[in-house]
């Protein structure tokens, strides 16, 4: 099953190492990975994607608290959240699939970065499955290159419903 | 303020946490370092021979004293020779604090002379290690590795040091708090969790306490044996855990697992309450993990909570120091005598059947016509006092030593359990000589692993630090030739030492004293010998050449599958 996890971690050298040195080292998997300081340039946080089952979450949660320079450890697992990605991806745009390219481009929603002769490079956010989506429609027509972001994560604040008058 | 050097601060540092002793040795990176040492005569340095010997050293300090250990060595090879030491340490969850040198800051990446990026190697065998980049952060840093190192489960803290940070100025001052924001262990236990635990004991029908090491590095042990007297419940311990109760105790049931006592394995097989306390389920103590305890709510306390559930599920954990929840718990339990009453009752028969176990089959060897290492190591049990420190080193030498040598006090077994590294005991033995001068320190020791580190002599007769070494010298690697004869058809690949050194005659051109015995008979002369003689010594006992070490289960192997003879 898969997981996201999020660290609050000491923004210093090395830390990156050590949490993914845990992983390899105890033989858990890395499926993405995203860092970036906070507000506090002193701190970063990391948004790992993993899986495994219970167990094995927990023991990864367990020893990422061990870990001296992470500061917290959230696990999102049956949490409310805001999940995204983001895709660069350059496809091929000759004659005929030019305009094709814009049109599913526009229907995700994917901005156009860059434009050549023989190619578009587009720019696309969402969760997962929306990437892999609009990944398997374009990719008939031809990927010359894409690279995805890791996936970041904001959870979701609980709605204050109204009391009913 | 203070100012003053790198270097010197380091040295105010290692006063203010109040280090005594300093295992080490110099180098290029680390001159500036020792420059300061020289003139320092509150804190002894020790000049090992070989770098893991000082850590090793160190780590022997440390569990027989349970002050942090300290060694200081230099960039390169001199830190990349700590990494044994290191992880034999963590492993063990051994406090010792290693400073090693390291190429100036500006050369740091150049692949420069002596260069190794120990910080990056130690990461995974280390509690946590800094690279002191900046002068202004050395006492902070120090500190922080000093508390990490010696609170929560101990273990092992690395501080890398630069040679143009010794060499810089600074104001110092040592912090008189520490705060780590990432690392807080918890030390008193859940209350529901462990009156929950006070009320499992006390419907239990066949509990059993199983402890580890852990009780030692809490000083737990005056607890649990308050504990086991006051349920009458049997209490088998874990190699690490030897000593924590005292073993000729009618409640001891001895060492459990791979090597453990028949009657220890089969009340764990058999029991419907174990009491894990300060233990981590290691597959040398499980075997089998689906078949262990099969019968048994687990009950687990232990400060770690990654070793909660980790390889054995646990019903009823308490993340928390074994002492402090020791003493709630027995709290919990005094003022209920009835059930108390009862449940002392109700364990008379399983006192019966544990004694049927002990009686079928003890720890019992036969003498011959050669030595048997049982009856070396009984005999040093017999004629050494109950304080005395044994080290071991590891295979066979290892487990006679924890199966025939009574330990009747925690802190004097000083053991690789976790890493099993050869050549730990004599350079641990040395530490533990050098935090109790007046004590007996044994290093009980293989043909095989005391070669490992046997350059440490010179530091032992350097020093005046009287070890006595006592060598099982079989002529075989004894416990990898042993399970070459039990699983891979008696095929003997590489397992046998065809050239040793003539061991009397090496301890004589170090310096120390040394005997040969062949004669079982000449054993007692020999042992008193040894203990009676000044300095450092060491006695080459040429034992049954193959003799094993029983009773055993085979790797893997649920642990009431015990090969007895």
């Amino acid at each position: 099953m898969r997981h996201v996890i999020s660290l609050l971690v000491d923004n210093e050298a090395g830390v990156l190492s050590r949490v993914a040195g845990l992983f390899s080292g105890r033989g858990y998997n890395i499926e993405s990975l995203s860092v970036a300081p906070t507000l506090d340039p002193t701190r970063s946080k990391m948004v790992i994607t993993t899986s495994g089952d219970d167990q094995v979450l927990e023991q990864i949660k367990k020893q990422l608290n061990k870990l001296i320079n992470v500061i917290k450890v959230v696990d999102y697992t049956g949490k409310e959240f805001v999940e995204r990605e983001m895709l660069l991806i350059k496809v091929k745009a000759e004659d005929k699939s030019r305009a094709e390219v814009l049109r599913i481009a526009d229907i995700f929603r994917a901005k156009v970065v860059d434009v050549s002769h023989s190619s578009y490079t587009l720019e696309l956010t969402g969760n997962k499955e929306k990437l892999q989506g609009f990944i398997d429609i374009l990719n008939p027509i031809g990927i010359v290159d894409f690279i995805r972001t890791g996936v970041i994560v904001m959870d979701r604040e609980m709605q204050r419903r109204r009391p009913l008058r | 303020m203070n100012r003053m050097k790198g270097a010197s601060a380091l040295i105010e540092a290692l006063r203010c946490e109040g280090v005594k002793h300093v295992f080490g040795y110099p180098g290029g990176a680390v001159l500036d370092i020792f420059d300061v040492i020289m003139d320092v005569k509150d804190i002894q340095f020790i000049l090992v021979r070989h770098e893991q010997g000082a850590v090793h050293a160190a780590d022997g300090y440390a569990r027989a004293s349970g002050r942090v250990g300290v060694c200081l060595v230099t960039s390169g090879p001199g830190a990349t020779n700590t990494v044994t030491g290191i992880a034999t340490a963590y492993m063990d969850s051994i406090p010792i604090v290693v400073f090693t040198g390291q190429v100036p800051t500006n050369l740091i990446g150049n692949d420069a002379f002596q260069e190794a990026d120990i910080v990056g190697i130690t990461r995974p065998c280390t509690k946590h290690n800094y690279l002191v980049k900046d002068v202004a952060d050395l006492a902070k840093i120090i500190k922080e590795a000093f508390y990490i190192a010696s609170t929560g489960r101990p273990g092992p803290v690395l501080i890398d040091l630069p040679k143009d940070v010794m060499n810089a100025t600074l104001n110092f001052k040592y912090p008189d708090k520490v705060a780590v924001h990432g690392y807080s262990p918890t030390y008193k236990g859940h209350t529901g969790q462990i009156k929950r635990i006070a009320g499992l004991v006390l419907k239990s029908k066949r509990p059993v306490i199983y402890g580890g090491g852990g009780i030692i590095h809490s000083n737990a042990s005056r607890e649990l044996v308050s504990l086991a007297r006051l349920t009458n419940i049997p209490v088998t311990n874990t190699l690490m855990g030897l000593g924590v109760f005292p073993s000729d105790d009618n409640l001891s049931l001895g060492m459990l697992g791979m090597h453990g006592t028949y009657a220890a394995n089969m009340a764990v097989t058999h029991t419907d309450c174990l009491i894990a306390i300060g233990s981590r389920f290691d597959d040398r103590v499980t075997g089998k993990t689906d078949e262990f305890a099969p019968k048994a709510k687990i009950i687990h306390i232990d400060i770690d909570p990654t070793s909660i559930s980790k390889n054995i599920k646990v019903d009823l954990p308490v993340v928390g120091d074994c002492k402090t929840v020791l003493k709630s718990l027995i709290n919990m339990l005094k003022p209920k005598k009835e059930e108390l009453s009862a449940l002392r009752q109700r364990l008379a028969s399983w006192h019966e059947v544990i004694k049927e176990w002990r009686q079928a089959y003890p720890l019992e060897y036969t003498q011959g016509k050669s030595i048997k290492p049982q009856y070396v190591v009984t005999m040093v049990d017999k004629l050494t006092p109950d304080d005395t420190i044994i080290a071991t080193e590891v295979g066979q030498n290892q487990m006679w030593a924890a199966q025939y040598y009574k330990f009747k006090m925690p802190k004097i077994f000083l053991t690789s359990g976790g890493l099993g590294t050869m050549g730990y005991g004599f350079p641990a033995a040395i530490g533990a000589q050098v935090a109790f001068p007046s004590r007996t320190v044994v290093d009980i020791a293989g043909d095989g692993s005391i070669q490992m580190n046997i350059q440490e002599l010179a530091t032992a007769v350097q020093y005046n630090l009287p070890v006595k070494v006592i060598i099982l010298n079989n002529g075989y690697l004894g416990m990898v030739r042993q399970w070459q004869g039990l699983f891979y058809k008696k095929r003997y690949s590489h397992t046998s030492l065809a050239v040793s050194p003539d061991f009397v005659k090496l301890a004589e051109s170090y310096g120390a004293s040394g005997i040969k015995v062949e004669e079982p008979s000449d054993v007692e002369g020999a042992v008193r010998w040894a203990l009676n003689t000044n300095g450092p010594v060491l006695v080459d006992f040429r034992i049954e050449p193959e003799e094993d070490v029983y009773p055993m289960v085979p790797a893997g192997a649920p642990i009431n599958n015990m090969l007895l003879i």
